[in-house]
């Protein structure tokens, strides 16, 4: 116990500020309290994202499961990943989406309540990438499905995909 | 029998193009078998099979398999004659012997429609492995005629799970789609009450028509495609393509680029190491090792972007080198990193040792026994934790790991436990073999030019990635183009063994178990 304490106590507080939008215009600080209380003014609660892989190659998972480190502290920031598409305001798609996928991210797709935003990330979701369509690929996640934004990058940094979030979700808490 | 066949080893089988020593035999019907029975006597693992389209040259299929020797590796190819009014074509299977060959077999014939015979004339499993229902059943698209970039509609069909039947025995679906940041796959369970009785996978959700991908571009971009079959083994995939192509080439990588693909390889097992090491805490309840390895795992990612120019290295390693030169300031950083590793990672290790929590969901969950393991072929660090000594770094090393001698690192309880501190010890193993890297990083050039290679020669390039050793099998074609090109994960050997190792355990011990073994679904899929 005393060992995990001390730790704790020696790594100190790490999180860095979220990414800014327009980097010259925004201080770092006042874009994460100003998404904070946006959201928190819109949705009344975090912002809930559920995650489907599609037909990756892993790699993008990497650098979203990276977004969970305190580096970024995701959860800080009022974006939380949920378990269910019904409980989740964005999908976050990752993949070229395979043909043996394409049935079950339509079905999730569906799950999701309205006004369902879709963020499709990475080279492969944002254009199909090196896959491309063929026999088993539909190749981008815009072929299946109506996309409200893309990341690219193979695998985009957590960084990249911090920013895309905030892209999508902004206009729609503007118009909310 | 016995002394023929190995008479006709030694007379038959001539030298193959590889990384590691590595001789080819081609075999008739009866000496595919016969050579399968005898290598499995004397030890031999059966590391991939696969299968090529070769009637466009002389009329035949080809099946083909990897073997996995003391000595190095033997490429054992059966041909089959066919006629153009039926092309089709059978060989006898290897699943009696060697367990492991079941699922390959499937995926051979789904891609191929080649079909495995029975051994005991049994009714063959017929169920699509890679096939949902995305192409019809009469499409092969591995086949030379068969258009791949032709987009079929998607006819789902049922499969049927073997059903354990029984008094207060029911079944829990999972997946395709998982609650957490993980691949696609479902697994069928059957459970009475928490108790699992028996656990069956399906995977293939994400194949993406890899090997078909392949035989459209030329040799000289294979090796971007090979890191994105598994984007966490990337390095070894890339790694592994051209080392293939290299040395169907005669190419020889430049002393610095080769050590600094070591470094790369030894940074991709760190990172998955430190990010197991944490998930496996958080999923034993104890979310502050997720935390804390996390961290740790973002720093190491960090320094990659500083010597290797990018956190995951998917476009590091190409043919003839690497693409990146490790700048001058780099060393003194890495070596900073490794020392916070290290004094980091064995503060972790205690206190994960000394909390009681922990060690009672790690010890006894999800164990695989020693004879389990070996009858059903385990690779890489899943066999190592259940105390089978196998590790390509150390029992074929190829450069630069032919003077660092690596340590090969065995457990011997093969559950959960086990497979946590083989990645603790083979953290700090890695963090030694980096250290040993830079201190004697030759000076030099980190590319050299490749040449096309020789239509119709084959190159095989086989790498221990932090998950088990990786395979790729690659043909030339005329002018550059690439043939065919195999690749093989030890996801495919590891995976079966997941089902065993999760038999009498609870339900909510899976998502423990899963990770501790953390396979490749891509990788499996292709
Ligand atoms: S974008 Fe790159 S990292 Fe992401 S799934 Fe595609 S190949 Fe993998």
């Amino acid at each position: 116990m005393w060992n995990t304490l001390s730790r704790m106590w020696k790594t100190g507080l790490l999180t860095e500020p979220l990414p800014v939008l327009q980097p010259s215009l925004d201080a770092p600080s006042p874009e994460l309290d100003h998404l904070q209380s946006q959201l928190l003014a819109v949705l009344g609660r975090a912002l809930c994202i559920r995650h489907v892989d599609a037909g990756s190659c892993n790699g993008c998972e990497l650098e979203i499961q990276a977004l969970h480190n305190p580096y970024y502290n995701l959860e800080g920031a009022g974006i939380q990943f949920v378990a269910s598409p019904r409980h989740a305001d964005l999908l976050l798609v990752t993949g070229p989406v395979s043909v043996n996928m394409e049935e079950a991210l339509r079905r999730t797709y569906d799950a999701v309540p309205a006004p369902k935003l879709v963020m499709a990330i990475g080279d492969c979701g944002a254009c199909g990438g090196i896959f491309g369509a063929s026999y088993a690929s539909r190749g981008s996640v815009a072929n299946v499905l109506p996309v409200n934004t893309t990341v690219t990058g193979c695998p985009p940094t957590p960084t990249a995909i911090l920013r895309g979030i905030l892209e999508t979700v902004r206009p729609a808490l503007a118009k909310a | 029998m016995t002394l023929q066949l190995s008479d006709f080893l030694e007379r038959h089988r001539r030298p193959l193009a590889g990384n590691l020593p590595a001789t080819r035999i081609s075999a008739d019907r009866e000496q595919w078998l016969q050579l399968a029975a005898w290598l499995r006597e004397s030890g031999a693992r059966l590391l991939t099979l696969w299968g090529a389209d070769d009637r466009d040259r002389d009329g035949c299929f080809r099946i083909c398999a990897v073997y996995l020797l003391t000595e190095g590796v033997l490429l054992v190819e059966h041909a089959m004659k066919t006629t153009e009014a039926t092309a089709s074509a059978s060989y006898p299977g290897l699943a009696a012997i060697f367990p492991v060959a079941q699922r390959m077999q499937r995926a051979v014939y789904d891609l191929l429609g080649i079909s495995a015979e029975q051994a005991d004339g049994s009714e063959a499993d017929r169920r699509g492995w890679l096939r949902h229902g995305g192409w019809p059943e009469t499409c092969f698209p591995l086949r030379r005629d068969a258009n791949g970039s032709r987009q079929h509609p998607n006819v789902s069909a049922p499969y049927p799970f073997v059903t354990v039947e029984g008094s207060g025995v029911h079944e829990i679906a999972v997946g395709p789609v998982h609650a957490g940041t993980i691949e696609p796959g479902h697994f069928r369970f059957s459970v009475v009450g928490e108790k699992m009785l028996r656990l069956e996978a399906r995977l293939g959700y994400t194949h993406k028509g890899v090997a078909k991908l392949f035989e459209t571009m030329p040799q000289s971009s294979g090796h971007r495609l090979a890191a994105r079959i598994s984007g966490d083994t990337a390095v070894a995939f890339s790694w592994a393509y051209c080392t293939a192509l290299e040395s169907l080439t005669a190419t020889v990588c430049p002393p610095r680029a080769t050590l600094l693909r070591a470094l790369a390889l030894e940074h991709e097992r760190l990172a998955n190491h430190l990010g197991d090491l944490g998930a496996l805490g958080n999923d034993a309840g104890f979310a502050f090792g997720l935390t804390h390895f996390s961290r740790l795992k973002e720093d190491l990612l960090r320094c990659n972007t500083v010597a290797f120019g990018a956190r995951y290295l998917l476009d590091y390693v190409l043919p003839g080198g690497v693409a990146v030169d490790l700048p001058a300031e780099a060393p003194a950083r890495l070596l900073g990193l490794y020392s916070e590793l290290e004094q980091s990672v064995a503060n972790l290790r205690s206190i994960y040792d000394e909390h009681a929590g922990l060690q009672d969901r790690f010890r006894g969950t999800g164990r695989l026994q020693q004879p389990i393991a070996e009858k059903l072929g385990a690779l890489g660090l899943v066999a190592r934790a259940s105390g089978i000594a196998c590790d390509l770094r150390v029992d074929h090393p190829w450069p630069s790991y032919d003077w660092v001698a690596t340590k090969c690192i065995t457990q011997s309880t093969g559950d959960v436990a086990a497979r946590v501190q083989i990645r603790f010890d083979e953290a700090f193993e890695s963090l030694r073999l980096c250290r040993a890297f830079l201190q004697d990083i030759p000076v030099g050039p980190i590319q050299a030019p490749v040449p096309a290679a020789a239509p119709y020669r084959l190159g095989l390039g086989v790498i221990e990635s932090w998950r088990g050793p990786v395979l790729i099998a690659l043909e030339a074609g005329p002018d550059g183009s690439i043939r065919r090109c195999h690749a093989h994960d030890p996801s495919w050997q590891n995976w079966p063994l997941i089902e065993y190792a999760v038999i009498g355990d609870i339900v909510p011990d899976f998502p423990l178990i899963n990770k501790s073994f953390n396979l490749s679904y891509s990788g499996q899929d292709g």
